[in-house]
């Protein structure tokens, strides 16, 4: 491997929307205070759905706020706070390559349903027969390159943008696809970015019938419980962040401030379930190894964990136990915490978002909490930052994301 | 430090049949191509329907076969036979460092399932309770997995044990160009050193065709001459592409045989102003082939309107008047695969010698030059963004 690898790249600007508001002043204000985002659903009719509650993000003018829309408008927002931040390029030209996390496109059934209303069809034939007779021009919200060609226009980054999904690890590929990118010299900067605004009736029943979700209804705040003995699943949320990487020596040459740094990336494929890690753990173990190999650290320089922490009950459980096999004997004594407890699971965007809040965490020298923490779960002996955040000396955050399909991706932060 | 990458393997499947030597025999002969489309099942649309296949030989358990729908099959079929090809396939050893970059479209919908809730909508409202009942107890969990996109990838390491990394590029043609620019840059920069990039399309589906010809862009009938289409100029069909690309240092220590050179590969992203896809394109033919000009060049022009004409000029004006070949009149447009399927074309005119014989032949561009084909151009123009090309070149 060359004398790249391992290079650490620093971050010198970050964005973030999510159910607790938008900018990243606002998210850290209230998630180191310990709040929830998590509310009663409004955005669509929820009689009759198991689950009806999320993390939706419903402050933005938007009508109807289709998840074409939304994702873009979020990502939009948080990209143009990072680059403010970080005072790279000029309006309109970003001097870099841009990396998508972005959820998949589908028509939403209100759309399906005004092509079939126009001639009263009930089959696909039909609608395809209705379609025809006018154009309706729907081709960005229904292709997968609809967001990145919208935010090219807008942000003007460099060379052929790229969007990806590996599942709820899908954040965290954008991050090493353009710490890669940077590393191998193909670009001096990167913008990573993960957005997440699919919370329409679908996604919810798909998920539900997944068994994947908490149905703990009656108190939306309270419903995120990771690591809890009585955690039910995840809470469904959206949000975006939007990460600024430089090549360290060209940001110290302009004079950009450095946030943080991303030291090492780890990937891994799980080649057991398509819904389950393998019980051996091996894909997670294998990932969080890989990061801290790439960053050049072993177990002992872990100072704190920022969880994938789902809430689900195989998630929690099998992050816990990769986590004592990796660590051993210090995994109860580094401190892990859940940002999903308190902004529910922002799926696509998670791994963007969670990385995000680990640059502020290192920023503020302040653990975010695991809130909802009210039942230990006697089989996760792991510190997990309790209800209420905590001041600490953190040089170095391990920050987890796991997705449905085996896809793992785990990050290594440091400070600047 | 540039490391050369060579193509080691390759998994090609469409209406034209399995592996290269079909696709080699169907394109030599008009009446063969012509005969697999299907203009009856989606009236009046046409679609080129992937050829039969028998699963069990790349997806040997009932179960997986069952967890998928049709697209991811491809998918699936067509990396077990790039990884047969390579020698990578059943090799735990080499699958536990093989990186993944697929191309993949949104998954398949159960459109049985929504033909129900439309058929359940007439006289009532837009949602609510009975679209919340209706969809938790008719749509069914098996198959929202084969909907999520980044399950073609997973499904391909459970299914064949790839295992090193996996990632889901989408975004139309920009993701089947992006998957090999990666994995080159990737193995070229010493980032890796064994990778399987591909892609599927699946055509014949309902919900495919309502999308593209809600945005007008699909051929109706008469069918015309494929370089000079209206803007609804597109004939979809179902691929199945996929590319084992490896360090030549990598593949020779290990004794695999090369199929080609992947000499270079870039992509781009023009506004699609008139003129600014060509103009990246030149820029694009300068980096890649000024120095050692391609014979010929094979296109994954899509067939619509303007940009097939924008296309359809830069190439008549390329100094040498190489050869060109308009893919898509043959095997139908595939988004993310096409151009992943153009290189596995590649592949096989560069192990035959020549080019086949053109398929629009009223067509100067493509009846002109030398058929000899030793080094070629493909390029990959998105029907709505993003433009790519790549050298392929034989080996010896």
């Amino acid at each position: 491997m060359t004398e790249n690898k391992g290079k650490p790249i620093a971050v010198t600007g970050i964005g973030i929307i999510t159910s607790l508001g938008a900018g990243k002043a606002e998210n850290w204000r209230r998630l180191s205070a310990g709040e929830s985002g998590i509310h009663r659903l409004t955005r669509f009719p929820i009689e009759g759905m198991r689950t009806t509650i999320g993390g939706s993000v419903d402050f933005l003018p938007l009508d109807p706020p289709e998840t074409a829309h939304l994702s873009f408008e979020m990502a939009r927002l948080a990209t143009a706070e990072a680059l403010e931040e970080s005072g790279i390029g000029r309006p309109g030209h970003f001097p870099g390559q841009m990396f998508l996390a972005a959820p998949p496109m589908d028509l939403e059934w209100n759309r399906r349903f005004a092509v079939a209303d126009r001639r009263g069809e009930a089959t696909y034939a039909g609608l395809i027969r209705s379609a025809q007779s006018q154009n309706d021009n729907l081709h960005l919200i229904c292709i997968n390159g609809g967001i990145a060609s919208r935010l090219q226009e807008e942000f003007g980054p460099e060379g052929s943008p790229i969007t990806l999904s590996t599942a709820c690890a899908s954040g965290a590929s954008a991050i090493q696809l353009g710490v890669e990118a940077i590393r191998r010299g193909a670009c001096e900067a990167a913008l990573a970015i993960g957005t997440d605004g699919s919370i329409q009736p679908e996604a919810l029943v798909r998920f539900s019938l997944l068994s994947a979700l908490s149905t703990a209804n009656e108190e939306p705040s309270r419903a995120a419980k990771p690591f809890s003995r009585n955690r039910d699943g995840f809470v469904m949320a959206e949000g975006a962040a939007a990460l600024v990487l430089e090549d360290a020596d060209k940001a110290k040459a302009r004079g950009a401030r450095i946030l943080a740094y991303v030291l090492g990336c780890g990937e891994a494929a799980d080649t057991f379930h398509r819904t389950r890690s393998n019980p051996n753990g091996g894909a997670i173990l294998r990932c969080m190894r890989e990061a801290l190999d790439d960053a050049g650290l072993g177990i002992g320089d872990v100072e704190y964990i920022n969880a994938h922490g789902t809430g689900t009950p195989e998630n929690d459980k099998m992050e816990s136990f990769c986590i004592q096999q990796l660590f051993g004997d210090l995994a109860r004594k580094v401190p892990i915490s859940s940002n999903k407890s308190m902004i529910g699971h922002t799926l696509t965007a998670a791994g963007a978002v969670e990385a995000a809040f680990s640059v502020m965490t290192l920023l503020n020298q302040l653990l975010p909490p695991t809130i909802n923490y009210n039942e230990p779960d006697p089989t996760i002996p792991l510190d997990v930052v309790p209800n209420k955040a905590r001041p600490a000396k953190v040089g170095t955050v391990l920050s987890n994301s796991f997705g449905f399909g085996g896809q793992n991706v785990s990050l290594v932060l440091g400070s600047a | 430090m540039k490391r050369e990458v060579w193509i080691t393997g390759c998994g090609l499947i469409s209406a034209l049949g399995e592996g290269r030597a079909q696709h080699w025999s169907a394109l030599g002969d008009s009446s063969v191509w012509q005969s697999r489309m299907d203009s009856r099942r989606h009236a009046p649309y046409s679609v080129h329907p992937m050829v039969a296949l028998d699963l069990d030989r790349y997806i040997p358990r009932k179960g997986d076969q069952r967890a998928m729908g049709p697209l991811m099959h491809y998918g699936c079929y067509a990396a077990g036979m790039a990884l047969a090809e390579a020698g990578v396939a059943g090799n735990a050893e080499l699958l536990g460092r093989t990186h993944m970059i697929v191309a993949a479209p949104g998954g398949e919908r159960d459109t049985a399932a929504d033909e129900q809730i439309l058929a359940a909508r007439v006289g009532k409202e837009a949602g609510g309770r009975w679209l919340n009942e209706k969809m938790l107890t008719d749509l069914r969990p098996t198959l929202f997995l084969a909907q999520l996109p980044n399950l073609f990838a997973g499904n391909i390491s459970i299914v064949h044990g790839v295992s090193g990394s996996s990632r889901t590029f989408m975004g139309e043609e920009s993701a089947g160009i992006d998957s090999a620019r990666i994995a080159w840059e990737r193995i070229a920069g010493d980032q890796g050193d064994l990778f399987l990039v591909g892609g599927a399309f699946n055509a014949d589906r309902p919900e495919v065709l309502l999308m593209f010809a809600q945005c007008g862009l699909l051929q109706g009938p008469p069918s015309t001459d494929f370089w000079h289409r209206p803007e609804a100029g597109m004939t979809l069909g179902s691929v199945g592409a996929f590319l084992v690309l490896e360090a030549r240092d990598h593949a020779e220590a290990r004794g695999a045989r090369p199929l080609a050179r992947l000499t270079g590969i870039v992509a781009a992203f023009s506004d699609r102003r008139p003129g600014s896809a060509a103009s990246i394109a030149r820029d694009h033919w300068v980096k890649l082939a000024e120095v050692n000009p391609p014979t010929a060049v094979l296109s994954g022009a899509c067939g619509t309107g303007a940009i097939t004409a924008e296309e359809h000029d830069f190439l008549a004006a390329l100094p040498g008047a190489p050869a060109v070949r308009g893919t898509a009149a043959a095997l139908g447009h595939s988004m993310e695969a096409s151009f992943l399927a153009n290189l596995g074309l590649a592949i096989t005119c560069l192990e035959q010698g020549s080019l086949f014989p053109p398929l629009a032949p009223a067509e100067p561009i493509e009846v002109r030059g030398t058929s000899e084909a030793r080094r070629l151009a493909v390029t990959g123009w998105g029907h709505h963004r993003g433009e790519g090309m790549a050298l392929i070149e034989r080996i010896g």
